[in-house]
């Protein structure tokens, strides 16, 4: 089993991190401080970051609504949040294109800025937090939250107090998540933002555009989301652990 | 009020971001439904469907002993650095596809490090890369719906099948699958779907070569780029390969109707 | 001995006679299937589709199959050097013919053959709105404000890099200096508002409504029935097309690159929007493709060919282009 997974994963990353580095330390520097390079990584985590905080705070309340509220065509929400899933990146693009892209029929054009790539990261990190907090609001107790409204607590006061210190690890877990995923993202953000360097490049498609014509320098960048990503699932791990460890308290 | 805030909230963001652009694409679709028909039934994309569905049906069992291999070792093993093997079974969640991509460059082109294969068998520019970087984006998933069943059921099941005289082969096949077998399923789903939908990996190892290494996906964004604007070939194949997708999505919502819980 | 000597002669002339009539058969008819391997720049996917269709139909060509992968002109090449497996190859720049040959997939004469190694021509064109409400007629009116511009990416696109040479050359040809007309090149990229990483990628973007202006050629222009004005000055552009070393069927591979540059070829070329290179298929197609004065190839005294034109500008760390992007990045606000 670890020679399947060494093939698969182990094998082409010690290969990639290798390579990176053909042009020395030196060479490795100049092209991960480039300020083309810098400005696409500065982008990414940016975008990466607001996408995963809107939708940790929307997911929590889609995820609210989900477990607490009742109301026509709630299952249908409820199955409609997985269509991210399913929909291949390449079509996320595509999709996003026909409703706010040159010829969208409600006039609003994002097509090649910043908001493109902010839209098509929402997209494609919707479900995450959604889908980490909806279990645990379903085993939550009812019965703390009605004690303290009997006891005279606010709504507000009763979900902050009672109900986030609990859902919070698993905000925080599908946030990470989220991140991850909209840091490495590049199928949805290649046909709609244009990759202007500076304005709307992405360090994805920096890494895709330099993939045949410059592979050393594509590495380089490459490296460097290797190294955020090992970084974030350090993060995930914790906050499973603080979870698991919240969930037998 | 208070009710109707948060549920009109959900809806309206919903619809924006997810549901109002498929609804245009899908009506653009049927604007030009002979366009995109014929696109659909072209020779080519039909061999491209063909390629993603070979592939997915490569990597998918492929990942799925691997993920269940690898939750028992990583719940209930007794080896050191778990945690390391953890974080590599993790790592293509938080991967950009396009460095899983470069990676299989690095190895399997002429100046990577298994370069010397080329003249014997094609593996970048050729299917057997495509799978790699297929099964590499898609090997976490069933090994993270594994994990968390498996340390929530414990051991005590198989603890009284051994004390009762049976194999370990037994006891895995008649007590532990049974007991992770919804977390397979879902794990499964995942990972079909993510297959389905691969592109940045396949982006850069296939070589665009259609009717041989061109997935659906690259097919898609093929029937994009030649069309000289007219999107709905492209749209068409995009809505065929979603509905397949869906339909996976959907059949593992019927035998397991609780709906989809993600463990964390 | 002389009985034997008998037998073997007329055994060996048996032998001979049989292996005459095999090599004989072999020579005229195709008996194995060929497979070749094609790999161009993105934009001439369907005239590719009639000339492979039109040489099956020829004796030559009867019997073989393609397979075929388009794509931006640098990543076909860097790609074919990476293994992609290739017969014939038809790239936008010289610099793809060029890093094929200095790792030995092409050979280094690649543009001594026929024609120079050219297949076809084209020029490079503004490809603009209907009516052409901003009046763009000129490179001068591009660096106009307001003005959205498309080129696609240099890195991967062979079209970029035309795009970039021939507003320099005509700057040059204006009297300016050469730091002028980089300039003014600097001043052009400003107004970029998308890097697309292929020909056709750059067209598709202008085609669902983005910017004013898309830098292309001319056959593109033509076959996405977009209206175009050419530049008084502007370059001719070179596509040229060669047969891999390593390729398992250079025969085959050869005899459809001479049935691109055949009378039969060209014209099929002429009608579908490009310009021939055989001068005398050109001259029946000379009211579809007016010829400017001001047209310039590559090898002309101020651009002095591939070789220099990639070492002075597209060098990813010296070069001019690199500066350029580099610029773009501190004056904006990030």
């Amino acid at each position: 089993m670890t020679t399947f997974l060494s093939i698969v994963v182990i094998l082409p990353i010690a290969a990639l991190t290798w390579r990176s580095t053909d042009r020395g330390a030196h060479g490795f520097w100049q092209t991960v401080s480039s300020a083309e390079a810098v400005s696409a990584l500065k982008l990414t985590l940016i975008m990466a970051l607001l996408a995963a905080l809107t939708n940790a705070v929307l997911g929590t309340v889609t995820a609210w609504v989900l477990v607490r509220d009742e109301f026509p065509g709630k299952s249908l929400i409820n199955s409609v949040i997985d269509l991210p899933f399913a929909l291949p990146t390449i079509v996320v693009g595509l999709v996003l294109l026909a409703l706010y892209g040159p010829r969208s029929p409600i006039g609003v054009d994002i097509a090649f800025t910043r908001w493109a790539i902010y839209f098509a990261l929402l997209f494609v990190t919707l479900p995450f937090v959604v889908r980490t907090v909806q279990p645990v609001l379903i085993e939550l107790d009812r019965e703390m939250e009605e004690a303290a409204r009997t006891l005279g607590a606010s709504s507000v006061g009763v979900f902050a107090r009672i109900v986030l210190p609990n859902i919070l690890p698993g905000i925080l877990s599908g946030l990470t998540m989220a991140f991850a995923r909209a840091v490495g993202e590049v199928g949805s953000v290649v046909l709609i933002t244009g990759n202007l360097p500076f304005k709307t490049e992405v360090a994805s498609v920096f890494v895709l555009q330099r993939a045949q014509s410059d592979p050393v320098g594509g590495a380089a960048v490459s490296v460097v989301l290797l190294g955020i990503s090992f970084a974030v699932l350090l993060l995930i791990g914790g906050f499973r652990r603080l979870a698991s460890r919240h969930e037998r308290a | 009020m208070r009710k109707v805030l948060p549920r009109s909230i959900v809806v309206v963001y919903l619809v924006a971001i997810l549901l109002g652009p498929i609804a245009v694409m899908v009506w653009r679709t049927f604007g030009d439904f002979g366009g995109a028909w014929d696109a659909v039934k072209a020779h080519n994309t039909l061999l491209a469907f063909r390629l993603t569905l070979i592939v997915t049906a490569i990597a998918v069992p492929l990942n799925t002993i691997f993920g269940i291999f690898c939750g028992l070792l990583i719940v209930r093993g007794n080896i050191r650095g778990k945690g390391l093997l953890n974080a590599f079974v993790d790592l293509p969640l938080a991967l950009s596809p396009v460095v899983v991509g470069m990676s299989i460059v690095f190895l399997y082109g002429a100046q990577g490090w298994f370069g010397g294969l080329q003249g014997h068998i094609q593996i970048l520019f050729a299917w057997p890369a495509i799978v790699l970087g297929t099964m590499f984006v898609s090997v976490p998933f069933v090994a993270r719906e594994v994990i968390p069943t498996l340390r929530e059921i414990g051991t005590e099941q198989e603890q009284a099948a051994a004390t009762l005289g049976a194999s370990r082969w037994q006891t895995f096949w008649k007590i532990t699958l049974p007991s992770i077998r919804w977390a397979v399923v879902y794990g499964v789903v995942l990972t079909t779907a993510r297959c389905f939908g691969e592109y940045g990996a396949v982006a850069v190892v296939s070589g665009n070569i259609e009717g041989k290494t061109q997935t659906a996906t690259l097919r898609v964004d093929d029937a994009y780029q030649f069309a000289y604007g007219n999107y709905a070939p492209a749209y068409g194949i995009s809505i065929v390969l979603a509905l397949m997708a869906i339909v996976v999505l959907l059949t593992m919502l019927r035998i397991h109707p609780t709906g989809s819980e993600s463990h964390v | 001995m002389k009985r034997h000597t008998a037998t073997r002669v007329t055994l060996l002339a048996a032998v001979g006679a049989a292996i005459a009539a095999i090599a004989a058969s072999g020579a005229g008819a195709q008996h194995k299937s060929v497979t070749l391997n094609l790999v161009a720049y993105s934009t001439p996917k369907p005239v590719m589709t009639k000339l492979i269709a039109a040489f099956q139909a020829t004796p030559q060509g009867s019997g073989i199959n393609f397979t075929t992968s388009y794509g931006g002109s640098s990543a076909q090449a860097a790609a074919v050097v990476a293994g992609q497996p290739a017969d014939v190859v038809i790239f936008s720049t010289g610099t793809d013919m060029n890093l094929l040959a200095d790792h030995g997939l092409l050979s280094p004469k690649w543009n001594k053959m026929s024609y120079g190694g050219v297949v076809w021509n084209s020029v490079v064109v503004f490809a603009l709105r209907n009516g052409n409400p901003k009046h763009i007629k000129t490179w001068t009116d591009l660096v106009k404000p307001g003005v959205g511009v498309l080129i696609p990416n240099p890195f991967t696109a062979g079209l970029a890099k035309w795009d970039i040479l021939a507003p320099y050359y005509a700057e040059r040809v204006a009297g300016k200096t050469d730091a002028q007309a980089q300039a003014f090149i600097k001043q052009l990229y400003q107004n970029v508002v998308s890097q697309d990483s292929s020909g056709s990628n750059a067209t598709n973007t202008f085609l669902s409504g983005k910017g004013d202006v898309l830098l292309t050629f001319e056959s593109e222009a033509i076959n996405g029935n977009i209206g175009y004005v050419i530049p008084k000055v502007t370059m001719k552009i070179d596509i040229y097309g060669g047969v891999v070393t390593k390729s398992q069927n250079q025969a085959e591979a050869s005899a459809f690159l001479r049935y691109v540059k055949s009378p039969a070829g060209q014209t099929i070329l002429g009608q579908n929007g490009y310009r021939p290179v055989d001068k005398k298929v050109f001259a029946e197609f000379k009211s579809k493709y007016p010829v400017r004065p001001g047209e310039a190839s590559i090898d002309n005294n101020i651009l002095q060919g591939w070789r220099a034109v990639d070492k002075k500008w597209f060098d990813p760390n010296t070069g001019i282009m690199a500066k350029i992007e580099k610029g773009l990045g501190v004056s904006t606000t990030g």
